[in-house]
């Protein structure tokens, strides 16, 4: 009982620093700018109107930052999911990340996104050059007489609509510097332009929040089999103690599970890599459960995820044999007509697999995140975006229980989807290594 | 009325899934009761079988979520 209390007060805090903080963000803000204190007054006029700030395409135009009212869940939902530039730890701590930036006028350009420093949903206070920090990501203004220097302040941003030349609706975003608007560039992760992102004008070649998370979980998981396989051989012939007990099931559940069904007598050679693509996805979608710790989705990006199908894709290709091969061109056994259906079929398979294997892990951890997330945004919602304490406290007692119970999906998820990839893989390598003994 | 059609696009698929995902489950249940001690080749058969439909439905819905 002393216990749940302690969780409750625990909780209620936390609610309270939630409420707290959204009204500091607000103070924060109207310091940046006075401009918008004449604004604050009628705060429910412009309430989800996109008035105001009608600059189409043109830089320079006069602007002033309008504070958006209002919670929005599926743009906070994307956000919290996005990659970005800056590690946020409960939206206090803030890790700046090296920028290494190319592009055409002025070539490489180093730098730390510490510059920007970063403030309220991770937008930069500050920009450097002519790059901006907006949302977690480094944009640059595209203004063509926009001065760049080494520090000026950027009093905020702002979207708006616009058509494109062939007659599109899309989204411009701008920076607003002096109380005038500039447009900045969409997106600079290497996204391929999936998350709404587009080609730029310069390359970001950055280590992002997820590539770092990478890099941390690839270390623990060396360190975790260091340790692991030493004590294998200063123990040997005694029972598994420690890590080793964690680990051995697991080990020997892959072999025996995944590989040598799929891979008979060749298992050994795959192991190696079954192991790895299980260990390193486990890892990230563990390590992507940890709350507050930077709320990474690094195997729910797909990036991420499509590097590790096309690996998978490289290897299933190389290692076919003529069999495999044969199944697809000039599949055995069937008449010419049929053929002519059967070839573009499977040489479309051939590429499917890949892309499946990538969509699954990416779309099942996001989906995973998006649904926390929103779970959580239940608080924001009653609570009005931080105006009705007593709204907050239902949202909390709804979030509470949502959140724990979807976590503890999430859990489950997160070992189900390592394993299937694994097997996946097992099974078209598996297929590609088959010796068939002409039984068809 | 807010939203897109690619929103009802994406319920449709997840439809489909839970379905397919709930025929699965079905026979997978019924296969472990009626052969217990098969239960291991039924169980990882059945998780092969429910990520292919997963990701066919999971296609649908990133497409319509980057679509839209």
């Amino acid at each position: 009982m002393k216990q749940f209390l302690i969780f409750f007060s625990l909780l209620l805090s936390i609610t309270m620093t939630a409420q707290q903080h959204d009204h500091d963000h607000d103070h924060d803000h109207s310091g940046h700018d006075h401009s918008s204190h004449a604004h604050e007054g009628d705060h429910s006029a412009d309430h989800e109107t996109h008035e105001a700030n009608h600059f189409a395409s043109d830089c320079g135009s006069p602007a002033k930052v309008i504070h958006r009212e209002g919670y929005d869940p599926a743009a906070t939902a994307i956000h919290h999911i996005s990659d970005a530039n800056v590690l946020t730890i409960m939206d206090m701590i803030r890790i700046p990340l090296p920028a290494i930036i190319y592009n055409k006028d002025r070539g490489l350009e180093l730098f730390s996104t510490g510059k920007f420093a970063a403030g309220h949903h991770d937008n930069g206070h500050y920009g450097y050059k002519d790059y901006v920090l907006y949302e977690g990501n480094i944009h640059r203004i595209t203004c063509s007489d926009f001065k760049a220097s080494d520090k000026f302040e950027v009093q905020g941003f702002d979207t708006g609509h616009a058509t494109n030349a062939e007659g599109k609706d899309i989204e411009k975003r701008y920076a607003i510097i002096n109380g005038k608007g500039y447009n900045i560039e969409q997106k600079t992760i290497w996204d391929g332009g999936l998350l709404g992102g587009g080609v730029t004008s310069f390359y970001d070649l950055s280590p992002t929040k997820n590539v770092v998370t990478m890099f941390i979980v690839a270390l623990l998981i060396f360190l975790v089999f260091r340790s692991v396989a030493k004590s294998y051989s200063n123990r040997d012939g005694q029972a598994p103690s420690g890590l080793q007990s964690l680990l051995e099931p697991m080990v020997v559940f892959i072999k025996d599970e995944v590989a040598i069904p799929f891979l008979k007598h060749k298992h050994k050679k795959y192991l190696p890599l079954l192991l790895t693509i299980f260990f390193f996805i486990l890892g990230l979608n563990l390590w992507g459960q940890v709350p507050f710790l930077g709320s990474v989705n690094v195997s729910g990006s797909l990036t991420v995820t499509m590097v590790m199908a096309l690996i998978v894709f490289v290897i299933t290709n190389i290692n076919g044999n003529s069999h495999y091969w044969g199944h697809i061109f000039n599949f055995p056994g069937v008449p010419w007509f049929v053929k002519m259906i059967l070839t573009p079929v499977e040489i479309l398979g051939l590429f499917i697999k890949p892309l499946t294997l990538m969509l699954r892990l990416a779309g099942n951890i996001s989906a995973g995140h998006i649904a926390i997330l929103s779970f959580v945004g239940l608080i924001f919602i009653f609570g009005k975006a931080g105006e009705s304490f007593a709204g907050s406290m239902i949202g909390t007692g709804l979030a509470i229980p949502l959140t724990l119970f979807m976590m503890a999906i999430e859990l489950i998820v997160a070992f189900i989807q390592a394993y299937v990839f694994t097997i996946l893989t097992a099974s078209y390598i598996g297929a590609a290594i088959e010796d068939h003994d002409d039984h068809h | 009325m807010t939203g897109t059609l690619a929103a009802v696009g994406a319920g449709l698929a997840v439809i489909g899934a839970g379905i397919g995902l709930g025929q699965i489950g079905g026979k997978a249940m019924e296969a472990i009761a009626r052969q217990p001690e098969a239960s291991g080749d039924i169980r990882g058969a059945m998780l092969i079988m429910a990520a292919f439909i997963e990701g066919a439905a999971l296609i649908a819905i990133l497409l319509s979520i980057f679509i839209q």
